[in-house]
């Protein structure tokens, strides 16, 4: 007995001892998209410098950036990783938190592919298709009546009949956002049911979008709050069903998916690069300029994120999948003269 | 009252002949057998299914494909001043050493007079990521082993990894864009010398967790000493707590309204689901208390609370087990009450005790949810600790954390390390109950 109550001793000692000693590694949190890529980072960071491996976590954008914006000090996180930009709510939120210098880093472009099972029918998707099969309302003949389509043939006559299934990202992923402007929001413009809306809600473009963006709640679109291994998971057990995917992801599986294509044109590290394929989007890491020389490595693990070696366009995260992106001189420079959000705009 | 007569047109029957009643009943009878023998059987197949999976889908995480090469270390490339010092030859970083592997791969095939198209970049594509690191780490060790020709044994790319295991073949590699046909080919030809082998993987039970692009440089090692300190964090509080608490509330606590209401509370406790501990750990131990993220410390306090009402609620069942007539003669031989409960009680009801416990930690064991809130989940590659102070305070991660964590993950080549860190997780929580078994049933006494 009194052997195991020295030991909790030593436990609760262990405790009031931490309070005192300093982190010695840079914590990181946010988007699962940029999680791979963090990650590969994170490992060849610790491989080449005397800093330990950052901790890399994720749980969405939107999470991180809510704990990035916790405050300023050890236990909260250094960096926050986002699939998206951080919003102006965000940045007040952080302000209010102390967090004021805030430097924004982006590493490079990632595109969202369109994929179905690989022994099912394939598809040349339009944003239009997408937005008749998932809107929850769908122009005809000039009213907004609500979708009733059920097969992808009801949605375009040179489709299959296959019953319309959809695994789209759940909405506290970036990739949601990305998906309802570059996709839906396409389409209803596309199809002419934006003008109508925006002309019955009085030409209110805010409320047109909003509603444009609406998606239909009978079944037919189901929101995958985990990863893209549930999303292929749920294509998995349902053969008919097409999901949303990170290009990265769908690369790492092409024996079970097959990609379809957006307004004619395949994805590709390529395509995204050139701006052809339209479903992109940039990533971000933002950091905190207060905990630079605070906690060790993290300007410099920043400095090696950007570095030519690693997001470079034959770095090891271009071979994963990332779009490198064509202005990453601007962002070292950035990162190196620790530029932060808001200085010169 | 009356006599009680038999009715007239009664039919006399022998209780050796079943009337239809008896049949009924009989019948019922053996239906309800059958009902439990196909329970049992269900169970059993499910059980049997179970374990199969897991043995047949995780068996393969326990075997990797390697390949041997001689690599020169060439002066040129990995120290430019010639002067061997230490701090000029870390500036090379793992990009500087990716070459040799190149000229080490196109040695060996003029060695072995293969012949192939494939360009020696293609060649060395058939390396893990992490070859440039091992030959790093090899050279830092000792500097003075620049220049020389090493053999060295690196792991093979996932890809490469996989058709050896028949998990890629040549027709699922048709729309892949990281290895080719010609690749396949020239692994063909190298596996017939013996250049690249499958065999044992230590480093997967005792190596780190591997960045997406290398699941075959993963392993388990590190999130089981994360384990191991989170489960020494546990038994350490949880049980001198548990087993306190229990013996006053069951031994001295007088019975009133305030020990039901505690009493009531414990059991309740133990039922709330494990995320609600992890909420609670966020808030208090994090950020109140400014303990670590990611520690192992946070993790096993978590776990400690989630752990307490399983110890004290088996801990007082087998203290209410010893007979009372134990104490009495304890206390009639003159015995204080402390003495009674410390001499005689407790001992006899260690047995119940310590199973209690081991069961409770084995729970511990398989948790994740509460850890997901206190940062153990997510890409988490420290250097396995190395004292007692780093194991407690230093980011890490658990089984159950790292076996989530490589399921959702991109690459195939992790579901397959995701099933074999099953069967190590599976192995520990067998043996923990069996040793709870072998306790009871060999201290155990009745009365």
């Amino acid at each position: 007995m009194s052997v195991k109550l020295t030991v909790s001793a030593v436990a609760i000692a262990a405790i009031a001892a931490t309070s005192a000693a300093a982190r010695d590694q840079v914590q990181v949190a946010g988007s699962s998209t940029v999680l791979p890529y963090a990650s590969i980072v994170a490992e060849a960071f610790g491989e080449n410098f005397d800093f330990p491996t950052p901790v890399v976590e994720s749980g969405g954008s939107s999470a991180g950036l809510k704990r990035f914006c916790e405050g300023v000090g050890e236990n909260t996180i250094d960096i926050a990783n986002a699939s998206r930009k951080i919003k102006d709510k965000e940045v007040k939120a952080c302000a209010e938190a102390g967090v004021t210098d805030i430097i924004e880093v982006r590493i490079g472009y990632d595109g969202i592919v369109f994929a179905s099972d690989i022994n099912g029918e394939s598809f040349e998707f339009t944003p239009s298709d997408w937005f008749l099969a998932l809107s929850d309302t769908v122009l005809v003949d000039g009213e907004i009546v609500p979708n009733t389509n059920a097969t992808w043939a009801d949605v375009n006559p040179a489709f299959p009949a296959q019953p319309l299934a959809a695994y789209v990202p759940g909405t506290k992923h970036g990739t949601r956002e990305v998906f309802e402007d570059k996709v839906i929001l396409a389409g209803c413009e596309a199809t002419g049911a934006f003008d109508v809306i925006k002309a019955a809600n009085g030409g209110d473009k805010k409320a047109a979008e909003k509603a444009c963006i609406a998606l239909r709640t009978d079944g037919v679109s189901v929101d995958i709050d985990g990863d893209y291994t549930e999303t292929l998971a749920s294509i998995e057990s349902n053969k008919d069903g097409v999901g949303v995917f990170g290009l990265a992801f769908y690369e790492n599986n092409t024996d079970k998916l097959q990609v379809a294509t957006m307004s004619g044109i395949v994805p590709s590290t390529e395509s995204i690069a050139t701006g052809e394929y339209p479903v992109s989007r940039p990533l971000y890491f933002y950091i905190k300029k207060a905990h630079i020389g605070v906690i060790p490595g993290v300007k410099e693990y920043a400095e090696f994120f950007v570095a030519d070696e690693i997001a470079g366009e034959d770095g090891p995260l271009a071979a994963y999948g990332l779009v490198s992106d064509p202005e990453l001189a601007d962002t070292q420079e950035a990162v190196a003269d620790e530029a932060v959000l808001g200085a010169n705009m | 009252m009356t006599d009680a007569s038999m009715p007239e047109n009664a039919v006399k029957t022998s209780i050796h002949t079943l009337d239809a009643r008896t049949k009924k009943r009989n019948a019922a009878e053996t239906r309800f057998k059958a009902y439990g023998i196909a329970a049992i059987a269900a169970g059993l197949m499910m059980l049997v299914v179970l374990v199969t999976t897991i043995v047949g889908n995780g068996f393969g995480a326990f075997q990797q494909t390697f390949i041997t090469l001689d690599v020169e270390l060439v002066e040129k490339k990995l120290d430019k001043k010639g002067n061997r010092d230490i701090a000029d030859i870390k500036k090379v970083s793992t990009f500087g050493y990716a070459p040799l592997l190149r000229t080490a791969f196109v040695t060996k095939v003029d060695e072995l007079g293969i012949e192939t198209d494939l360009k020696s970049k293609s060649m060395s594509a058939l390396l893990s990521k992490s070859a440039p690191a091992q030959m790093r780490d090899f050279v830092l060790e000792d500097v003075s082993r620049i220049g020389q020709t090493v053999e060295f044994t690196f792991l093979a790319n996932s890809r490469i990894d996989g058709y050896l295991k028949g998990r890629v073949t040549r027709e699922s590699i048709a729309n892949d864009k990281n290895v080719s046909v010609e690749q396949l080919d020239f692994v063909d030809q190298m596996v017939e010398v013996g250049v690249i082998e499958k065999r044992f993987n230590i480093d997967f039970i005792i190596g780190a967790d591997a960045s997406d692009q290398r699941p075959e440089a993963a392993g388990i090692g590190v999130a089981m000493a994360g384990s191991f300190f989170m489960m020494l964090v546990v038994l350490c509080l949880a049980l001198p707590i548990g087993v306190a608490a229990s013996i006053y509330l069951e031994e001295f606590a007088p019975k009133n309204w305030l020990t039901d209401v505690i009493e009531v509370n414990i059991s309740n406790l133990a039922a709330v689901p494990s995320i609600v501990f992890g909420i609670l750990g966020l808030a208090v131990f994090i950020n109140y208390m400014h303990l670590p993220q990611s520690a192992p410390l946070v993790g096993g306090l978590v776990l400690t609370l989630m752990t307490l009402p399983t110890i004290i609620i088996s801990t007082r069942a087998s203290l209410k087990a010893v007979p009372p007539s134990i104490r009495d003669a304890a206390l009639g031989l003159g015995a204080s009450k402390m003495q009674s409960v410390f001499h005689h009680v407790l001992p006899l009801a260690a047995p119940g005790i310590l199973t209690g416990t081991i069961i409770g930690l084995a729970q511990a064991l398989g948790e994740t949810a509460p850890l997901l809130l206190i940062g153990m989940i997510g890409f988490i590659a420290s250097n396995p600790p190395d004292s007692l102070a780093s194991g407690l305070l230093d980011p890490n991660s658990a089984m159950p954390a790292q076996i989530y964590e490589w399921a959702k993950r991109a690459d195939p080549a992790f579901y397959e390390r995701a099933w074999g860190g099953i069967i190590i997780l599976l192995v520990f929580l067998v043996t923990m109950n069996t040793v709870a078994v072998i306790l009871r049933r060999r201290f155990e006494r009745r009365w």
